[in-house]
């Protein structure tokens, strides 16, 4: 992404190889939305293997969801739409150029950012605690936890709960990478926008990061339901 | 910025000598020598072990490596030639140099990103290197848990990571070349009117773009198995090694198709100039193209026949490997119906071009053997694959690459490399090849396995041949080091268009200027218009 390959005054914002700034534009526009597909494919091989072993073992997986704490996930899941709410007005203050509502909406972005993140540490923390996490320590008995000792339809074997929270953690780790990325970049852009690097001729850096953390926001609204949802139905 | 108008007279390799214009440089033609110094030296290290496996093959018997090592040693031959050679070998060289100037664009849309594909490339490498420093891997090129996630004592976790870190080499490749085409083609340059290297290329970037996460991901899980116990892959939890080859496969068969398909572009080229004609059928060689890079994503099971996939999965992915094969023969067929009644000259690039005709029809029809179910099953990790996808993959691109190193070398140098010289290693190579690798068909029929370090004393002679075949080989492929590297000073310096060929490149100055023309080029005629250009005479 040519984030800062393009900081600099507007008339130098023609990089040499353009003939122009609409062919700048739309090639840059595209290459964004091209990253974007091979993130859909990266994501794409474990949503597979969800997929899959979902199908393979259903029990395991109601029963691993069951043990997920669905209030930080609801809660994570609306501070999350709520950054990709004070990112869209980030863009939209790049675009009529008021510089201090960019830096403004663009800090909320990351506080959100950090906040979802916080959660995520303490909900795997719980895990640790409570020896969910797969390896040598993991232990998830269905008919003795808490969880799910009252449902019939979520009794499996230890070794299969295991799967679904390797892949819990594979796929939420990922996600969770992919959101400290996007932070970082976030932080660039904000002291970018704070030097004034972008006005109302030339804001495609804001745009693209902004592209990228609803792709990245648009990732959790699938594993939410998907890891934290399985099941509920029968709770209430 | 660093591309100011160079002076009058100079060229991308005289704007700026130092060793940072270099390293740091954004011009793609720098970056595509850069990509050439790295992948020889990557083709020679992979050399050395297929040199390994050839001299401890002579013998029956285990004398020159034992079980470990000879598993290494073929595991890293594969993963160096494969990852770090044929993949980068054809688009990061020559399409880096040429796809912006066949398409009279300036450089490619994003040449910061095109330098970090480089930089992605020599982390990776250099992790690779490492990783033979401590030992190698022994699981094979293909990683197949449980022996990676669980068995394999070696460093599988670091090799995992620079096959990882160069995926995303390839993707920035990838989705450098196809926005490129897209949107900076020069006026009246329209899609119909593209070279077929162009078509080529765009179709493995598809591949590249959409393949290579998949095995990112893969070799992750793979690496979080062994270092966090997250047992995606693993048995003991419900999980399925199976998933882990359909995945693998997913990327590394149609990854097959990003080393064969630049090739094939190159050769279209190669022919249309040496047959002075128009390719035959443009259209539907450049739809091949596409068709490959689409049905090759639908074929990917047919390497796990044996693997205890369902017997209906089987048949359709059968169906669909022989599919694949009507998209090759639709270029081979235009290819020889070019040259005939053409009028051929046989220089040394045509010359491997023809070689490259004669061993990916090889290659490819034993592909169709290997899509029958019921022979597959006979011939699976046998010699007999070890042949074919050598004949499609070395045969076919490394012949097609030299080829293209030989037509364009006046383009990039400047200078001519010696013809007499060039066609001998092209033909030593042909024989070369066809000696080491045609007796595996037969060893691999009788029935000797692929990846062991003996054999049935019954199997020698056939090996003795193929031995013999690498040598002559290797003779083949360090003549052009040779000679290429002595044409650098003494080659005789030819004007900008040595070969009459049409196609923007050589309406350029011989080497192009730093910003590719002094004129923007405007395109008014179609592609391969060998009919109606003047008569240019030919250099050789």
């Amino acid at each position: 992404m040519p984030t800062s390959e393009i900081a600099g005054s507007h008339d130098l914002a023609l990089r040499h190889q353009f003939v122009n700034q609409e062919q700048q534009r739309d090639a840059s526009s595209m290459g964004m939305w091209l990253f974007l597909v091979t993130e859909v494919m990266f994501f794409g091989g474990m949503f597979t293997a969800y997929l899959i072993y979902r199908h393979a073992n259903p029990a395991a997986f109601m029963a691993g969801s069951l043990a997920l704490s669905v209030e930080y996930g609801a809660f994570n899941t609306v501070v999350l739409i709520g950054s990709s709410l004070t990112m869209a007005l980030a863009v939209r203050c790049a675009q009529l150029g008021q510089r201090k509502a960019l830096v403004g909406w663009l800090i909320g972005t990351i506080l959100l950012g950090a906040t979802f993140l916080g959660v995520k540490a303490v909900e795997y923390h719980e895990k640790w605690e409570n020896h969910h996490v797969p390896g040598p320590t993991f232990n998830f008995d269905t008919a003795k936890e808490e969880s799910t000792k009252d449902h019939p339809e979520a009794q499996a074997s230890s070794k299969s709960v295991e799967m679904y929270f390797s892949l819990y953690f594979a796929m939420t780790g990922m996600h969770a990478l992919h959101m400290i990325i996007g932070i970082g970049l976030m932080s660039v852009l904000t002291w970018m926008s704070w030097r004034g690097t972008f006005g109302r001729d030339y804001f495609a850096p804001i745009e693209y990061a902004g592209l990228y953390w609803h792709f990245v926001d648009l990732v959790w609204i699938y594993l939410f339901p998907l890891l934290y949802l399985i099941g509920r139905r029968h709770t209430f | 910025m660093s591309t100011a108008a160079a002076a009058p007279g100079s060229n991308y390799l005289t704007n700026g000598s130092s060793v940072s214009s270099w390293l740091l440089t954004k011009d793609h033609k720098r970056i595509a020598l850069l990509y050439l110094l790295s992948v020889t030296f990557f083709f020679f290290i992979g050399g050395i072990f297929a040199l390994l496996i050839r001299l401890e093959l002579l013998t029956p018997q285990g004398d020159l490596l034992q079980a470990d090592t000879y598993n290494k040693v073929f595991t890293m031959h594969g993963q160096v030639m494969v990852f770090f050679f044929l993949i980068p070998v054809v688009p990061a060289v020559l399409g880096n140099f040429l796809v912006p100037i066949m398409i009279g664009a300036k450089d490619l849309a994003f040449p910061r990103i095109n330098l970090l594909s480089w930089y992605l490339y020599i982390v990776a490498g250099i992790l690779m290197l490492w990783t033979l420093a401590l030992g190698g891997v022994d699981t094979g090129w293909t990683f197949y848990t449980p022996l990676s996630s669980q068995f394999s004592r070696t460093n599988v976790v670091m090799a995992a990571v620079a096959v990882f870190i160069n995926g995303f080499s390839s993707i920035f490749t990838g989705l450098n070349f196809i926005v490129t085409i897209h949107r900076m083609r020069a006026p009246g340059m329209t899609w119909n009117r593209l070279p077929l290297f162009i078509w080529a290329h765009y179709a493995t970037s598809v591949i590249m773009v959409l393949g290579t996460p998949v095995i990112a991901i893969t070799l992750l899980l793979v690496g979080f198995e062994r270092m966090f116990h997250l047992g995606i892959f693993d048995p003991a939890l419900g999980g399925d090694p199976l998933l882990f080859q359909h995945l693998f496969w997913f990327y590394s068969h149609p990854a097959v198709y990003i080393m064969i398909l630049p090739s094939m572009g190159i050769v279209s080229e190669l022919i249309a100039c040496f047959s002075r004609k128009r390719i035959f059928g443009y259209s539907a060689v450049a739809l091949s193209s596409i068709g490959i890079a689409v049905i090759g994503f639908l074929v990917w099971a047919h390497h796990m026949f044996v693997a205890g996939i369902s017997l209906y999965a089987a048949l359709v992915f059968s169906f669909l490997t022989y599919f694949v094969g009507v998209p090759s023969a639709i270029k081979v067929f235009n290819w020889t119906a070019t040259m005939y009644k053409g009028a051929v000259t046989l220089t040394t690039p045509m010359i491997y071009a023809i070689g490259f005709l004669g061993l990916f029809t090889i290659g490819g029809l034993t592909g169709l053997f290997l899509a029958a179910l019921g022979l597959d099953v006979h011939v699976t990790d046998t010699y007999f694959v070890v042949a074919h996808f050598h004949y499609v993959m070395v045969g076919g691109v490394v012949m097609a690459y030299l080829g293209g190193i030989h037509f364009w070398w006046p383009k990039i140098t400047g200078r001519m490399y010696p013809e007499f010289w060039g066609k001998l290693s092209a033909m030593i190579g042909f024989v070369g090849f066809n000696l080491t690798f045609f007796p595996q068909f037969i060893v691999g029929y009788l029935g000797m396995p692929r990846r062991y370090w003996m054999y049935a004393p019954e199997f020698q002679v056939w090996n003795v041949l193929s031995t013999a075949g690498a040598t002559v080989l290797a003779v083949g492929y360090l003549m052009p080091l040779v000679y290429l590297t002595w044409s650098l000073r003494y080659g005789p310096v030819v004007g900008d268009n040595p070969w009459g060929a049409v196609g923007l490149e050589w309406m350029t100055t011989s080497p192009p200027p730093t910003e590719n023309f002094l004129e923007p080029p405007v395109v008014t005629w179609e592609a391969y218009d060998y009919e109606h250009i003047k008569e240019v005479p030919v250099a050789y």
